[in-house]
């Protein structure tokens, strides 16, 4: 009776392994962090335009990125596609990615959100700004993230917990820029400023400083557009209630992390996934990550959705993306340290 | 049938080589299904960095302390809910008690993770609740205390609320299969109805009752949506942050190896208290059930206990989920839709039929061989369940691709065809990642059904001349019929909700209900994680309204 099953479903199997097998035909395997949502619109017009089937899985990339290595030179994958850079870093060291090799690349996205061995090259860039209440807060009081360890923001901060990427990445950029001694006693500074435990995710942190909770939150642009554009009304009015303000403009600029992808080395359609890439970084794929997201263009000269022209152009860090993935377990280790949950 | 019992009963002298097959079976099935665990633990075995000293010196604690914390709270939540709601609903009469005898195992479709953002959303210091509180009264924030939703204490609330309905399936079904003889000569004896419940009813259902504590306690230890979303440090938190942070997965594997310690001694915990005492009715007898018919004040408190379960643990989510389906539904609920739920329908039972007929196959032998081997080997076999999902589908991701690859490079070396990957990217990758996860669950409640049936029963049919396949069939299957059922269910609602493995191990363009509830969740648009989750929900009500049904008929009930 058992065994019987068994054999039925052994056969089964093979006829799904057969379906999900990749034929030989014009097609891109695509392991994506970025949810189905944020990429297959892009995806579904490339198919129109080039013929090519895309085929995709999402989950997060750490575990993508296990699979892959594990599947080794017969992992059906052909890009890894990731929210951040530290993953694609990751990918990079851990031996299972190849140089891309597109000039058309190289000239459109600037050096800094490329590796330099050409693994990876970043799509859209994701800005963590500080947000403050209109009315509570008078911008001129806001200059660099530096400076909100000052003791006249005690109690007024809101950022959410250490154990998210976006944080440790700020983290490393802060590392890099003014030395780990000096982060640590920053991360400390600000630790002391919170006004609650870190809890829920970016939205929250908005929504509780748009509530009254704080005065300030550190949150990543495109939450807080998604919560303009929301189709509840509490959304949106919270969102009403916040500014962006663009930090250290007058130095390093603002931190800024990538949404990008790194072509895997075992890869049976590297021509496909270049010709994916390529479609990825050009004009109106790059406004689309705006209109559809909030996030920023990767390259320069693209027009911005309304939403974000409102809140105006600013400088972003230029520091090498590559370095946020370096640093991210020594961030990660000065956070717990100071204390941050 | 009758050729196989003749032949079964004329090699009765040589059961001990057959006994030794099933016994090798059952090794090697065990093996099988704990090889991802069993991964797991060679990845710990690897020296990890210096990443130790760091957790021990800062966060390593709170992981301990937290995750000790919530366990305690979990079980004395679903303890007392599962039990007393059991009680109530099954030997107790009161009004609402017919709808509250199926609708109380409503609970159970939701995901804990998105009960949490439902109750985040209402209750948080934005939410409606605490902006209406303001307005009322004219308070600022720091003028007033509200308890923290996103907190250890809510975890606690949260968890128990979605994991009661196993204590209160499991000790319903306990309840309603005790002999009422021995209640009757309890009350014939003088004891009131609470003094019948604590000496006689609750210790006859204790293994039943157990069963499904621990059962709600595993959930808890690989629970990661909901502490991660109230940013609560617990050991699965801080497998991940080793894992993704620090970027030590042989560190993070050393964790996720302690939680399996913490499991091993929850299995113990249940094996001693049942060592114990092995309770068994010593007749068969049964008679309708008399309930005891409340009225008054008894019969508002217990409407009011029954009724406190169900809101909070479904009314209320439901609806928020609800009011979300509502605002997205034209955007989110297209062809695509239907697509999904058929994908979460069809992995759901291929996986619960699968996963309780390795249950029976295991439950059987535990049964038939009280050997040590066969006992560990069991118990092993049951531990995925408290491992959090994503180390599970690594502990498969791995092994699989490791056969393929092998294969492959086999194939062709030997006849120069390249296989590629079979297994890996297939269902069956999928499906294996559910039985190991899940087969804890058919496992604890077949057990808890074959545990039932007194072994002198099997012992009095064999010397009336029954075959073992005829004392399976006359005498266990109609016995067992409610724990299969309960079983399936189980494990059907549990994949229809399962998440990280599903993500990492599906097909290319495989999405299921849950994904997509988890994609726009975790995206932090809870209003479009609403259809799907409603969704889940709703697949999950109808076998557990068909589930009730037939438990309530198996046997026959009347009022007092």
């Amino acid at each position: 009776m058992e065994n019987r099953h068994f054999a039925a479903l052994f056969v089964l199997a093979l006829g799904a392994a057969d379906l999900a097998a990749p034929a030989l035909a014009d097609e891109v395997n695509l392991y994506s962090a970025r949810k189905e949502d944020l990429i297959k619109p892009l995806l579904d017009r490339f198919t129109e335009k080039t013929g090519i089937t895309v085929n995709l899985i999402t989950g997060e990339a750490d575990v993508l990125l296990k699979r892959i290595v594990a599947e080794g030179k017969n992992t059906p994958a052909d890009l890894l596609l990731t929210t951040d850079v530290g993953r694609l870093y990751r990918a990079k060291s851990e031996g299972v990615t190849a140089p891309i090799g597109s000039a058309a690349l190289v000239a459109a996205v600037p050096a800094q959100y490329r590796d330099p061995a050409d693994h990876w090259v970043g799509l859209s860039l994701r800005a963590r700004p500080i947000m403050y209440v209109k009315g509570k807060v008078d911008p001129a009081e806001l200059s660099t993230y530096e400076a909100l360890v000052d003791a006249k923001w005690q109690g007024r901060i809101c950022i959410r917990s250490s154990s998210n990427v976006y944080n440790q990445s700020m983290m490393a950029a802060m590392i890099a820029a003014d030395g780990a001694e000096a982060a640590e006693n920053w991360a400390k500074g600000l630790v002391a400023n919170f006004a609650r435990p870190p809890e829920g995710g970016d939205r929250d942190q908005i929504k509780a400083a748009a509530a009254g909770q704080c005065d300030i939150a550190i949150a990543n642009t495109y939450y807080l557009a998604g919560m303009v554009g929301s189709e509840e009304a509490a959304q949106r009015e919270a969102a009403a209630k916040v500014a962006v303000f663009w930090p250290n403009q007058d130095g390093r600029g603002t931190h800024v992390n990538v949404s990008g992808a790194a072509l895997v080395k075992a890869s049976r359609h590297p021509d496909a996934a270049r010709a994916l890439l390529e479609f990825l970084a050009n004009d109106e794929s790059q406004a689309w990550y705006a209109e559809a997201n909030g996030e920023y263009p990767v390259r320069p000269g693209i027009g911005l959705s309304p939403v974000l022209a409102e809140w105006g152009t600013f400088k972003a860090d230029e520091l090498n993306l590559e370095r946020l993935g370096e640093l991210n377990a020594e961030a990660l280790m000065i956070m717990d340290r100071a204390g941050w949950k | 049938m009758t050729d196989a019992t003749w032949v079964v009963a004329r090699r009765r002298p040589a059961l001990l080589p057959r006994a030794t097959l099933w016994q090798g079976a059952v090794l090697a099935v065990a093996a099988l299904i704990a090889l991802p665990v069993l991964v797991v633990i060679g990845v710990a075995l690897a020296p990890a960095g210096d990443v130790w000293r760091h957790l021990g010196e800062t966060v390593l604690a709170d992981y301990v302390t937290n995750s000790l914390i919530l366990m305690a709270g979990v079980a004395i939540g679903t303890f007392v809910g599962g039990v007393g709601c059991a009680w109530l609903a099954s030997m107790c009469d009161f009004p609402g008690r017919r709808i509250f005898e199926w609708a109380l195992l409503l609970p159970m479709a939701l995901p804990a993770y998105i009960i949490a953002y439902t109750y985040t959303g209402l209750l948080e210091f934005a939410g409606p609740v605490q902006t209406g509180l303001r307005d009322l009264f004219g308070w600022q924030a720091g003028d007033y205390w509200f308890p923290r939703v996103r907190s250890l204490g809510g975890a606690v609330v949260m968890l128990s609320l979605v994991l009661y309905p196993y204590v209160y399936l499991l000790a319903r079904a306990a309840f309603l299969s005790q002999s009422i003889c021995v209640l009757d000569v309890s009350r014939t004896l003088g004891n009131g109805p609470w003094r019948t419940f604590f000496t006689v009813a609750l210790p006859l259902a204790r293994p039943a009752i157990v069963a499904g504590m621990s059962l709600a306690l595993m959930e808890t230890l690989a629970d990661y949506g909901t502490v991660q979303y109230f940013g609560v440090a617990t050991f699965t938190t801080g497998i991940f942050r080793t894992w993704y942070g620090l970027d030590d997965m042989n560190a993070a594997a050393q964790l996720a190896t302690i939680l399996l310690a913490f499991v091993v001694a929850l299995v113990a915990i249940e094996r001693l208290s049942r060592r114990s005492a092995r309770f068994h009715h010593t007749t068969g007898r049964h008679q309708d059930i008399r309930r005891f018919r409340l009225k008054g004040v008894k019969a508002a408190a217990a409407f009011l206990f029954c009724f406190v379960a169900l809101a909070f643990g479904f009314l209320v989510p439901a609806g928020q989920l609800a009011w979300w389906s509502v605002l997205v539904a034209e955007k989110e609920v297209d062809g695509r839709f239907l697509t999904l739920v058929w994908h979460s329908v069809e992995l759901g039972a291929i996986a619960a039929v699968l996963s309780v007929m390795l249950a029976l196959f295991l439950g059987y032998a535990r049964r038939l061989f009280r050997t040590r081997p066969v006992r560990v080997a069991v118990d092993v076999a049951g531990l995925g369940y408290a491992v959090p999902g994503t180390i599970i589908a690594i502990g498969v991701v791995i092994p699989f691709a490791f056969l393929d690859n092998r294969l492959d490079a086999f194939m062709e070396a030997t006849f120069g065809i390249s296989t590629g990957l079979l297994l890996s990217g297939t269902i069956v990758a999928v499906v294996s990642a559910y039985l190991v996860r899940f087969l804890a669950v058919s496992l604890q409640t077949v057990n808890a059904g074959l545990d039932r049936i007194r072994p002198s029963l099997d012992d009095a049919g064999r010397s009336l001349g029954l075959g073992p396949a005829e004392v399976v069939r006359r005498i266990h299957v109609p016995m067992l019929e409610g724990s299969l059922l309960t079983a399936l269910l189980l494990v059907f609602v549990d994949v229809l909700k399962e998440l990280p493995a599903t993500l990492i191990l599906r097909p290319f363009n495989f999405n299921t209900l849950a994904v997509r509830a988890f994609e726009m969740a975790s995206d932090e648009r809870l209003a479009s994680a609403g259809p799907a989750a409603l969704t889940i929900v709703a697949a999950g009500i109808v076998p557990v309204v068909l589930l009730s049904r037939s438990i309530t008929r198996t046997r026959g009930t009347r009022p007092a």
